[in-house]
């Protein structure tokens, strides 16, 4: 559960961010992050904006966590057998 | 093996395989210490790529399965108070206390929200004054921080309806347990990804500087867990301990300096007990006295001593999984009594927990 999804920042009000990740808008926070700006891709973890990261590792991670059923909006494996 | 085939990069893996082979001549214990490590190392078939002399444990990374009975206990607990309303993130939904689990709970009317964000949790106390909402905290200092921003968010709102159950854990002091535990012996560390996010790489350098154990924070790609590895079989067999960071990209030297103040700020080391490894100094939070409005165990004056020893299940061996010693193939239940489906124990609820790997993918 310690999983982060990296997203891209769309919108930033205060310590309020609207993220974009596989289509869906998602409001997370950003005080964790000194000046998060839109356009930055971010590492989300319960909601909560934890790194910063670049285009390229966004997009990398996101295709792996894909490949291993995990929900690429809220962490969760979505593939689980029970 | 089948899904190493996917990975366009098959031609590196196959020279990472190749090298760590090469590398090494004696047998070595390496302990992949995160849960998301365990979940792709059996999900991505590692260990068939590793030549028989490395041996790869798993440890207690995964933070619902190390969650104490107690722990879990003293929060359904609180569901029996007048007006409570117990948020929790959805892995703990399952998880058996001694008398039932968070679902069971509400299939009996006890009111209960499974939350994404803490902050979720915030917003339902702020939206329901007559409620009392009671966030309970797990998870290690990936997701402590996430709290402590939702629990100062809480008090900057005045939000008396609000309070945390906190049961987090740090990763280093049970790290500094393991590494010392002549029974486990353990050879090699490849350390958690995102918890090092946060934390950068200074919290670890004593396992190799004092306790002369190889590390390396690795990612969670076929290639970047191979890479660790084989930084961890180098040193290994050149005899050397060193802290090797292998996910640069995203795990900075100082970690994140924000998280980490804001994290110290609400919390303080305490000791707490780890399912199957037991108490460890230091490796627990507890919520600072001047946030005591907001501390779930002073709130509802939760007698934590009743609850410090509650015992585990009987047969059920995540005890000595979680520190490496025993496969889930040791336990008798496992795949039996004990499926994703009917969880016995919690390293079978949580999809990170070493038993659901297992079982999920098969492993031999
Ligand atoms: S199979 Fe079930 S009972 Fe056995 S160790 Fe794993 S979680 Fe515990």
């Amino acid at each position: 559960m310690c999983l982060a999804v990296p997203m891209q920042v769309k919108r930033v009000e205060g310590h309020d961010a609207v993220v974009e990740q596989a289509g869906a808008a998602l409001n997370i926070r950003t005080d964790l992050l000194d000046e998060v700006a839109a356009g930055d891709y971010v590492l989300v973890h319960a909601g909560y904006a934890i790194q910063r990261v670049d285009e390229d590792e966004a997009r990398e991670t996101l295709a792996l966590l894909r490949m291993f059923g995990i929900d690429t909006q809220t962490g969760q494996t979505t593939d689980a057998t029970g | 093996m089948r899904l190493v085939d996917e990975f366009r990069d098959a031609e590196a893996v196959a020279g990472l395989r190749e090298a760590i082979a090469r590398r090494l001549s004696r047998p070595a214990k390496i302990m992949e210490v995160c849960g998301t490590h365990t979940m792709a190392i059996a999900r991505a078939g590692v260990r068939q790529l590793l030549p028989p002399t490395v041996s790869l444990i798993s440890g207690p990374g995964c933070p619902v399965c190390v969650t104490a009975q107690g722990e879990i206990d003293a929060f359904l607990a609180l569901g029996e108070c007048p007006g409570v309303v117990l948020a929790s993130f959805g892995d703990m939904l399952r998880v058996p206390g001694s008398t039932g689990s968070l679902e069971t709970l509400k299939a009996r009317g006890t009111e209960t929200r499974v939350v994404y964000s803490p902050m979720d949790a915030v917003r339902l106390a702020a939206a329901s004054p007559e409620k009392e909402v009671v966030f309970f905290g797990i998870g290690f200092e990936t997701t402590v921080p996430t709290v402590a921003a939702a629990l100062l968010e809480a008090c900057r709102l005045g939000l008396r309806n609000f309070s945390v159950l906190s049961a987090h854990k740090r990763v280093p002091p049970a790290l500094a347990a393991l590494a010392t535990d002549p029974e486990l012996a353990v050879d090699g560390f490849l350390l958690p990804g995102h918890v090092s996010v946060i934390l950068g790489l200074e919290p670890y350098r004593f396992l190799a500087e004092q306790h002369q154990i190889p590390c390396a924070i690795a990612g969670f790609e076929v290639t970047d867990i191979l890479e660790g590895i084989l930084h961890l079989v180098t040193q290994i067999a050149d005899g050397r301990a060193a802290l090797a960071n292998q996910y640069p990209r995203v795990v900075r030297p100082e970690g994140n300096p924000t998280a980490r103040a804001l994290m110290e700020r609400v919390f303080t080391p305490t000791d707490a007990v780890w399912r199957g490894i037991g108490p460890i100094a230091a490796s627990g939070l507890a919520l600072r006295p001047e946030f005591a409005p907001w501390d779930a165990r002073q709130k509802f004056a939760l007698d934590w001593d009743r609850f410090a020893n509650v015992p585990e299940p009987p047969a059920c061996r995540c005890g000595d999984i979680l520190k490496g010693i025993a496969s889930p193939h040791d336990c008798p239940l496992f795949g039996r009594g004990c499926t994703p489906a009917r969880p016995i124990g919690p390293c079978m609820v949580s999809s990170e927990g070493t038993c659901a790997a297992y079982y999920r993918y098969q492993i031999g």
